[in-house]
């Protein structure tokens, strides 16, 4: 290769048409998502703005006084659901992941059909999940529309994405790491329990942490399962009535009071902070710990 | 091209003090492989290996890639077990007792045949809990600091971590990594040790190290090495066998040993011409 060719191309010259067409529309896309974002943060804030102070998490909602209503109830309701989910999925979850990954048959006809299942459950639309939990939960159990049929059915929600994150931080673990344990007289549970899964917590952590994202920011399954719009306490159990930050803006939304409008805006920008406050962790774990091996 | 007669002079230059003392045939055999074969599904990877293993001896396993070196250390702790498809034909005695018989558990077997890997395989973990951590699973309960301490002065690596036990592993160079997987294995006590390829990722100054602390664990242990490098077997090994991968008569590749004896005569006085080539560096 010649100096001069050499030259052009460290100078991104001489990169056939083709290839440059191709990078720009990758740009193209990148932007058209980053813009919307951008515009949909900018909008909210600036619409919610007046009504982004601490009266938002002191205050109860209120129907007669949108000037000094708040969203106390959905706040803590979200966090007692949230919160309860995540007892629910992520134990089940990381135990039925340690099952398929370290002890059951690979490559089995079961092992393959459970495989497909999990993939596939990750993919039904929330409210179908909304379905079963009122079927299940809610009538046949008998729970009624409480946090915790609300925790156990986004507890299911997100089981799929918490097995699949879970079994490849668990996949990520080197092969030498579970010899060296067995190669010292360590059975497959010990090997397990005390080795790999320790070394995959990061990767659990972070898998977790996603998905519980996005159980906190649904709103459709909860509709049916009849999160109460208007709540003026804090859920006090788990067999509690309860609201949630979604279903609170929800509600206020289709008030056609300006009051309101501000209100729900000032409230999406305190779920959307929350999500990125968990996205932030789940990305600082995964940052912290990275390649060890 | 290389000169045949430099590399054995060389190679001859290398040979263990040790060596003189061994006796020509094995009187007390801690493993008997007897017409041992080990296959991958269908694939017959090593072919018909009868052989016995010294008690405080150490055994090179030498031969060119893909022989089935590695396949056949693992049949001594059932490790090829893990390995789906795996299955192993002919008999693997441990003092006169089949360890593939219906009544062992490998379990068992791998506490008695520790094992020390190619890529030093330290666990994510603090120093102390590397060692710590096979008495521990093998339900040693209390304090286990005298152990801890016991094990890496034996692998001779107490005094570079005497004041950093609680620092994990990973801060260790590749060298102390090996040695610390070294007192990890002697901390559950077994008997035999063995160890594929420990020092093919050091360098020359790791390597000695452990090459002198395979010489010193000898006096206690029985050792099987898998290495590549013939200086290294022949400094430290007592006895050598040679493996080489032939076609058969179908065309398929298989694993065979081809020579067994004392290091000595095995690299002074090879009796088969291909291990000849091989230790003078004639072969592929
Ligand atoms: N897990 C496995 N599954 C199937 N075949 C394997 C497996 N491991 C090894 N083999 C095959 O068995 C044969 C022997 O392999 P092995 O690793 O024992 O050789 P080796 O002598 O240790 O080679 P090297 O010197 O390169 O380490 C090779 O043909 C290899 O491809
Ligand atoms: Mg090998």
């Amino acid at each position: 290769m010649s100096h001069l060719q050499l030259t052009n191309q460290l100078a991104g010259k001489g990169t056939p048409l083709r290839d440059r067409i191709f990078m720009w529309l990758l740009f193209l896309s990148l932007a058209i998502g980053v813009f919307t974002l951008a515009v949909l943060l900018t909008y909210v804030t600036i619409k919610g703005w007046p009504r982004l102070d601490i009266r938002l998490f002191t205050n109860m909602p209120s129907v007669r006084d949108p000037e000094n209503a708040g969203a106390q109830s959905a706040i803590t309701g979200s966090i007692w659901v949230i919160s309860f989910t995540a007892l629910v999925a992520l134990p089940t979850g990381v135990m039925a992941a340690l099952y398929l990954e370290e002890f059951a048959r690979p490559n089995s006809r079961s092992q393959r059909f459970i495989e497909v299942n999990i993939q596939n459950l990750a993919a039904v639309p929330s409210i179908v999940y909304g379905i079963l939990g009122l079927a299940v939960f809610a009538r046949a159990l008998a729970l009624g529309q409480s946090v915790i049929t609300a925790a156990l059915t986004l507890a299911l929600l997100v089981l799929p994405v918490i097995i699949i994150s879970t079994r490849e931080a668990l996949r990520a673990v080197p092969r030498n790491i579970r010899d060296g344990s067995l190669a010292l007289g360590a059975t497959e549970w010990q090997t397990a329990y005390r080795q790999t899964l320790p070394a995959a917590i990061p990767g659990i952590a972070t898998g977790t942490i996603l998905a519980l994202s996005r159980a906190i920011g649904e709103a459709a399954p909860l509709l049916l399962l009849g999160a109460v719009s208007f709540i003026t306490f804090n859920p006090d159990g788990v067999l509690s009535d309860y609201t949630t930050l979604p279903i609170q803006i929800f509600n206020w939304t289709k008030d056609s009071r300006e009051e309101f409008q501000v209100l729900a805006a000032a409230t999406i920008v305190v779920l959307l902070l929350i999500l990125l406050a968990m996205n932030f962790v789940a990305i600082w774990i995964r940052n912290k710990t990275q390649k060890r091996w | 091209m290389n000169q045949p007669n430099e590399i054995t002079m060389h190679l001859d230059h290398a040979l263990s003090a040790r060596g003189a003392s061994i006796p020509p045939e094995t009187s007390d055999p801690v493993f008997t492989l007897d017409n041992v074969s080990v296959y991958y599904s269908d694939y017959e990877a090593i072919r018909n290996v009868t052989l016995p293993i010294g008690r405080n001896e150490i055994t090179a396993f030498i031969g060119p890639s893909g022989c089935g070196k590695s396949t056949l250390l693992r049949s001594f702790n059932r490790m090829n077990d893990l390995i789906p498809g795996a299955h192993l034909k002919g008999t693997v005695a441990y003092h006169g007792t089949d360890i593939y018989g219906p009544n062992v558990d490998p379990i068992e077997v791998r506490r008695k045949v520790g094992m020390v890997f190619q890529k030093p395989n330290v666990f994510p973990k603090s120093i102390y809990e590397n060692v710590a951590y096979g008495p521990k699973v093998n339900g040693t309960k209390g304090n286990l600091d005298d152990l801890v301490e016991e094990c890496l002065t034996r692998a001779a690596l107490w005094n570079e971590v005497k004041d950093d036990l609680k620092k994990s592993a990973y801060a260790l160079s590749g060298g102390q990594q090996q040695r610390l997987v070294i007192a990890r294995c002697i901390a559950v006590k077994p008997e035999v040790i063995l160890m594929d390829e420990p020092c093919a990722s050091l360098d020359p100054l790791a390597t000695a190290k452990i090459e002198d602390l395979m010489v010193e664990l000898a006096s206690e242990y029985t050792i099987i090495i898998v290495t590549h490098n013939m200086q290294q077997a022949a400094r430290v090994s007592d006895r050598t066998a040679f493996f080489t991968a032939e076609l058969d008569e179908n065309e398929i590749r298989h694993g065979r040993l081809v020579e067994f004896g004392r290091t000595r005569e095995l690299f002074s006085s090879p009796t088969d011409p291909r291990t000849e080539d091989y230790i003078s560096g004639r072969f592929g």
